[in-house]
């Protein structure tokens, strides 16, 4: 069974999000960067399945010799081998576009992302990728098994869940549930470090979108406290003043 | 050239979220010039279907074959991409639903659109130019994205549009758009919908708790006063991780983000990833006795104090409250 693991090298979710050039950039000065927690549930569960169906885990991510770290990380997870492809991922569309241009000719069995990056949340190159490998995609998984040639998964709807049986290869994007984290041993570690990565050079894609401005949300105001001998106030305040209840 | 909005159905009926997507997207289709049509996949009664003439919808194609009685993500992306080539859709609208995100940039993809997920704001198309306000960074900040593209993927935000009424008139007709047997290959097994709650993603009132409610026995009463408000319930990371609370109340940077127009967040600390989850709600109220939890300082309301004996009190606020109306 061949696994491909699209990761994604992210802000940790401590960061204090600023930016900067007439706030056209997100500023890194000071940002430690880590692996989209999303894609460390994929990679996860992806090291799993590959342990109980004698497979193997490639992990690709579209980005500069800076997300090396992130990449040896993965490695060290559990993944077997890993691509770079070497260009900045200028958005969903533009990383999309590289993945299947790799795995297009590769017979992936399983491919599997997170359900979203935390940096731009865009929930997109799952879907895309099913797209353009014309296979079936599920956007947000929260428990993914292989039963003889398919994948049955459970997808969350609103109040609830659907199970699915769907025949590989697809694609799917990852929530919580998939997987525990897995911390990597010293032995993953040690191996990491002479594990094949290879970088690959960018196709040319046409850029559909970009970002022109960013803002951060208007501070409220400060807080109204109401004293806990009379918590009934607070109904009334919600009721007349803020006028949500 | 039209505005093609994707009106999702539970079991028959649309929710106020897909009425948000009709507004948003007559609201569109009034910058533009143009008409809004709307298209229904699925077995929806002709009575519901009339409902999206109300909120601006010109014409709705109703798509309501065997094939396509129950989602399958990949055909109806291509059903919707048909409908949209047919009427020369110029932008395309769904809700940011479970099944929106699924859906949105397959659809995109096919038509070689600029996708813009979890759009918070009308495009501003001064200029011809089209630009859309959305969150990114988990809520932490926006970024507007402009659209170079002929076509325009957007993807709405429950709760981020008003429901607006129009007197308005529009017909309903069939559409049968040939499905690819390629596209119908996964198979529903089983479908689970609470149907007695309301649900996470789409309630306009949350009431939330944490850690410091100290064990899932203790739940009953956050239970009781969602129950009363008519609210969905919610929880902190550490919560569902002890397994206090299933991972789909989980609401944070690794969980869910929500925009509801209260959330009440008890005996929750208020942890940067947490705060990232819920900082677009339009009011917020904190309950906690620790008068430094950092929640505070992005609270509307709050109040210091001990949620056991400060609860079971609002409990009865509320009963008094309703009782009086």
């Amino acid at each position: 069974m061949k696994i491909l693991v699209c990761i994604s090298n992210v802000p940790d979710t401590t960061t204090k999000i600023t930016f900067n050039n007439d706030n056209t950039s997100f500023n890194e000065g000071g940002v430690q960067y880590v692996l989209n927690p999303y894609d460390e549930i994929a990679l996860s569960r992806a090291v799993e399945l590959a342990e109980s169906n004698s497979g193997t885990v490639t992990v690709i991510n579209v980005g500069e010799a800076s997300t090396e770290p992130t990449i040896r990380k993965a490695l060290a997870v559990g993944a077997t081998d890993a691509v770079r492809v070497n260009a900045a991922p200028r958005d969903a569309y533009f990383v999309a576009q590289q993945i299947a241009n790799y795995a297009k000719d590769k017979a992936f069995d399983l491919i599997l992302t997170g359900r979203e990056s935390i940096d731009y949340n865009g929930a997109q190159v799952a879907a895309m990728l099913g797209e353009l490998l014309h296979i079936p995609s599920v956007s947000i998984i929260k428990k993914l098994n292989i039963e003889g040639g398919n994948a049955v998964v459970e997808r969350e709807i609103e109040g609830g869940k659907e199970v699915l049986s769907i025949p590989l290869p697809i694609v799917a994007g990852t929530a919580e549930g998939v997987a525990e984290w897995k911390i990597p041993n010293m032995r993953g570690i040690m191996s990491a470090r002479t594990k094949p990565l290879n970088v690959v050079e960018p196709i040319s894609v046409e850029q559909l979108a970009q970002i022109v401005k960013f803002d951060t949300p208007a501070p409220r105001g400060s807080v109204k406290l109401i004293d806990a001998a009379e918590p009934e106030k607070l109904i009334d305040l919600l009721h007349a003043e803020a006028k949500v209840i | 050239m039209s505005v093609l909005v994707y009106v999702e159905n539970a079991e028959g009926k649309f929710k106020k979220s897909i009425f948000e997507a009709v507004s948003y997207a007559k609201s569109v289709a009034a910058q533009l010039d143009t008409s809004l049509i709307a298209i229904s996949i699925g077995n929806v009664a002709q009575d519901e279907l009339a409902k999206l003439a109300k909120y601006g919808a010109n014409k709705t194609l109703n798509v309501n074959t065997e094939q396509l009685k129950t989602f399958v993500n990949q055909a109806y992306a291509s059903v919707i991409a048909e409908a949209a080539k047919k009427e020369n859709a110029e932008v395309v609208v769904l809700s940011n639903s479970f099944s929106g995100k699924g859906l949105a940039p397959r659809i995109g993809v096919k038509l070689e659109a600029a996708v813009i997920s979890g759009a918070i704001e009308l495009p501003d198309t001064t200029g011809g130019q089209f630009k859309v306000k959305r969150s990114a960074f988990s809520n932490k900040a926006f970024a507007t994205v402009e659209a170079t593209s002929k076509v325009k993927v957007i993807s709405l935000t429950p709760n981020a549009y008003q429901v607006i009424e129009k007197a308005g008139e529009g017909n309903i007709e069939d559409f049968n758009a040939p499905v690819d047997q390629q596209d119908l290959k996964a198979v529903i097994k089983e479908v689970v919908r609470a149907t007695d709650k309301v649900s996470l993603p789409d309630a306009e009132l949350v009431v939330s708790a944490g850690r410091g409610l100290k064990g899932p026995e203790n739940w009953g009463m956050i239970e009781e006063l969602a129950s009363l408000l008519g609210a969905a319930t919610a929880c902190s990371k550490p919560v569902s991780d002890a397994d206090w609370r299933p991972h789909s109340e989980h609401v944070g940077q690794t969980g869910i983000a929500i925009s509801p127009n209260l959330y009440i967040a008890i005996g929750i600390s208020g942890a940067i990833q947490h705060l990232a989850g819920v900082s677009s709600s339009k009011v917020i109220v904190v309950i906690n006795k620790d008068p430094e939890a950092p929640f505070f300082k992005v609270a509307d309301y709050g109040i210091v104090g001990d949620a056991f004996e400060i609860v079971p009190k609002l409990i009865e606020a509320v009963k008094s409250l309703k009782a009086n109306a």
